[in-house]
C-alpha cells in the first residue's frame, strides 16, 4: 500500500548523521518510526509531530526544519509573533521589554505575544462549553499534537475537540487584519512564528480544521535565542533602544502552561500534560462516558509549552519565571489592565474563532475492507506466536506486533527478527548467508562488515 | 471471529480490560468510530455489572462483517426483577462498591442505550447473562 501524505513534518532525519541506533523508535508514542537501510525513516501518516524521537536522538541527526532568518526581509513589514514562553527562556534580570526591543532591534518591525488573545478565548470557551453539553468532556485544541494523536489514535473522540482556534491562530488573524486596517497592502505583511515545538510547525503548514494558511514563515525558539542573546550582550549599556508596553493579562502568560486553561475553562476541568499521561487518559475515556467532566486541557509536552523541544532554559525554571511575571501583571491598576489592544477587535476576533470539524483518520486499521483487516489479524496472531515478544527493535520495527504488522502488510519479512534468523541457522548451516543478507537489509552493509571484522580481530587474538 | 475473556468478581482494579482489548480489536478492523464508542461503552458497563455483583463470569465476542454480537454471562446473585433493574438510578450494589465511584444505576440502562439489541436472561442466586448486538 502506498503511504498516503497527510502533512507536513517538520521533523527531518539527517541520513549522514543517523546511526540507526532505535532510540527514536522506541520512544515514539505512534510507531511512527522504523529502521530500514541502517537509518530511521518516518512513516508520515503515522506521525504527530510530538518531537520525542528529536528529543531521544543521541546524535542529533533529527532537525527541526524551520525558515531562513533572512526570509523576514523579503516583505515590508514584518511581525515577530511568538508565544509568551520565549520571553522566559533569557537569563534573570531580563525584563519582557527588552526582548521585545530586541526582536525589534534584530529586523522585525511589528511584535504580538500571540496569549493576548487568550481572554476572548476563555469567555468563548466557557460559552462553548455551555452551548455543547452533549459533547462533553469536550477537548482543547490548543495542542496540534494531541489534535493530530486523536485524529490517528482516538477517532471516536475527535467530536469531542472544541472547535475554536487556539491563542496562536487568532493572533496570527489579528496581528495581519491591524496592518491591514491601517491601510498596508497585504503583500508586504510577512508574519513569522517564534516556534517552542515541532507540532506547531506542522499546524502552521498543514492545518486541522482550517483552510487558511495564516504564517509566511516560522523560526525555532533556539536559533531566535542564540540571536537576541547576540544583540543584548552587544547592547553593553543594557537599555530597551525601543521601547514597548508589556499588556499581556495575567491569564495569557500562563495560558500555554499546565492548568492555563483549565483553570479558567469550565468547572470540572482536568490538565494533563505529557503525551503517555494524556494516551492512558484517552483510553479510559474511549471506554467509559464521562460526561461529568467539562473540559480536557491536553498538552503532549511535560509542563506544557515551558517544555516545548525547541526551548532553550530549564522547563521548571521557565514555569517559576513565567508565575512571576503573571502576579506582577495580577497586581497591575484597573486602567493599565484594560488597556490591551485586542479591545477594538474583539468582534473580529469572534467572527473568526470557529474551526471546521477534526475528521479522523485512524492508523490503527489493518485493511480498509473488514474481511481482509479479520484475515490479517489471523495471520498476524499465527506470526506474533513465533517471534519473541522481547520488543527489541533489532528487526528495525518498534515491537513484535509492529513487526507483525508490518509482515502482514507486505512490508517486512519474518526473517528480519534475528531470534527467528538465529533458529534457522541453528537448525540449518545454509541459511546463514540469507541471515546476512537480511541482517544487513536493516543495519546497512558497513555495521554488520564493521561487527564481523571485530569478530575476526577477537578470534585472532 | 470469536474473543474469551474471563472476568473476576471483585476484581475492580482489573475491570475495563476485555473492553479495553475489543476496543483494540475493533480500531485494527477499522470498524466505524461511533460503533466501536458505543459497543466498548456497553461491554464496559457490563464487564462493571460482573466485576460489581457477580462471582465470576465470562465475555464473549463474536465480530463478523456486519455484526458484534457479545454475550457476558456471570454466575452470581442473578437479578429479581430485570425491569426494575433496566431503570435510571436504580441499584443494588453495595455501599462499599459505591463508594469506589461504580453502582450509580446506570448500568443496564447504558447498556440498553449503546446497543441495537439486547437480551438479559437472569435466575436469581444462580447467575445472568446479557446478550447485545450492535449492527455494523
Amino acid at each position: 500500500m502506498a503511504q498516503q501524505k497527510f502533512f507536513h513534518h517538520a521533523l527531518k532525519i539527517d541520513k549522514d548523521i543517523c546511526i540507526g541506533c532505535t532510540h527514536c523508535m522506541t520512544v515514539c508514542p505512534t510507531e511512527a518510526l522504523r529502521i530500514i537501510n541502517g537509518k530511521a525513516q518516518l512513516l508520515e501518516n503515522r506521525c504527530v509531530d510530538c518531537g520525542e524521537c528529536f528529543r531521544a536522538c543521541p546524535v542529533s541527526a533529527i532537525r527541526i526544519e524551520e525558515d531562513d532568518f533572512q526570509n523576514i526581509f523579503d516583505y515590508k513589514h514584518r511581525i515577530a509573533l511568538f508565544p509568551s514562553v520565549l520571553v522566559s527562556q533569557f537569563p534573570e534580570g531580563l525584563p519582557p521589554e527588552q526582548i521585545y526591543s530586541t526582536l525589534l532591534e534584530v529586523g522585525f518591525t511589528d511584535i504580538f505575544e500571540v496569549e493576548h488573545t487568550a481572554d476572548i478565548l476563555k469567555e468563548e470557551a466557557n460559552k462553548y462549553l455551555k452551548q455543547h453539553k452533549d459533547k462533553k468532556p469536550l477537548i482543547s485544541t490548543f495542542c496540534p499534537a494531541i489534535v493530530r494523536l486523536i485524529q490517528v489514535k482516538f477517532p471516536s473522540l475527535t467530536n469531542h475537540l472544541m472547535l475554536l482556534k487556539p491563542p496562536f491562530d487568532t493572533a496570527a488573524l489579528y496581528a495581519r487584519k491591524q496592518l491591514i486596517d491601517k491601510g498596508i497592502d497585504e503583500k508586504d505583511i510577512g508574519i513569522f512564528y517564534i516556534t517552542p515545538c515541532a507540532a506547531k510547525i506542522a499546524a502552521v503548514k498543514s492545518p486541522v480544521g482550517e483552510n487558511a494558511h495564516l504564517i509566511n514563515g516560522v523560526i525555532n525558539m533556539d536559533s531566535i535565542y542564540n540571536k537576541l542573546l547576540a544583540s543584548i550582550k552587544s547592547n553593553k549599556d543594557n537599555t530597551c533602544r525601543v521601547p514597548v508596553k508589556n499588556n499581556l493579562s495575567d491569564v495569557g502568560v500562563l495560558w500555554s502552561l499546565t492548568k492555563g486553561e483549565s483553570e479558567n475553562v469550565g468547572k470540572r476541568s482536568l490538565a494533563i500534560d505529557g503525551i503517555q499521561n494524556v494516551i492512558e487518559f484517552l483510553e479510559k475515556l474511549e471506554n467509559e462516558e464521562m460526561p461529568d467532566i467539562d473540559f480536557l486541557e491536553l498538552r503532549a509536552c511535560d509542563e506544557s509549552c515551558a517544555g516545548g523541544v525547541l526551548n532553550v532554559n530549564n522547563r521548571f525554571l521557565t514555569v517559576e519565571k513565567m508565575e512571576e511575571r503573571a502576579e506582577q501583571l495580577r497586581s497591575r491598576k484597573q486602567e493599565e489592565r484594560d488597556d490591551n489592544p485586542m479591545n477594538n477587535y474583539q468582534n473580529f476576533i469572534l467572527e473568526n474563532m470557529g474551526l471546521e470539524p477534526v475528521k479522523p483518520r485512524s492508523i490503527d486499521k489493518l485493511d480498509e475492507d473488514m474481511s481482509k483487516a479479520m484475515q490479517k489479524m489471523q495471520q498476524r496472531t499465527k506470526i506474533l506466536e513465533q517471534l519473541p515478544g522481547f520488543d527489541c527493535g533489532a528487526c528495525g520495527a518498534p515491537s513484535c506486533s509492529a513487526l507483525a504488522e508490518d509482515i502482514v502488510n507486505g512490508k517486512a519479512s519474518q526473517d528480519s527478527c534475528i531470534f527467528v534468523q538465529a533458529l534457522k541457522a541453528y537448525l540449518n548451516i545454509d541459511e546463514q548467508e540469507k541471515a546476512i543478507q537480511m541482517l544487513e537489509r536493516i543495519w546497512g552493509k558497513n555495521r554488520i562488515d564493521i561487527n564481523l571484522d571485530t569478530l575476526d580481530n577477537n578470534e585472532s587474538k | 471471529m470469536e474473543f474469551e475473556f474471563e472476568v473476576q468478581g471483585g476484581d475492580f482494579s482489573n475491570a475495563g480490560q476485555a473492553s479495553s482489548r475489543i476496543k483494540k480489536i475493533l480500531k485494527q478492523l477499522n470498524v466505524d468510530p461511533k460503533t466501536i464508542k458505543r459497543t466498548v461503552v456497553a461491554l464496559y458497563e457490563g464487564e462493571v455489572n460482573i466485576v460489581a455483583h457477580a462471582w465470576k463470569g465470562k465475555i464473549k465476542v463474536d465480530i463478523e462483517t456486519e455484526k458484534i454480537k457479545a454475550r457476558l454471562s456471570d454466575e452470581g446473585p442473578g437479578i429479581a426483577n430485570i425491569d426494575q433493574a433496566m431503570r435510571d438510578g436504580y441499584s443494588t450494589a453495595s455501599e462499599e462498591v459505591r463508594e469506589m465511584g461504580f453502582g450509580a444505576g446506570m448500568g443496564l440502562s447504558n447498556m440498553k442505550k449503546n446497543s441495537d439489541e439486547m437480551e438479559i436472561h437472569s435466575e436469581v442466586s444462580q447467575g445472568t447473562t446479557v446478550m447485545i448486538v450492535n449492527y455494523l
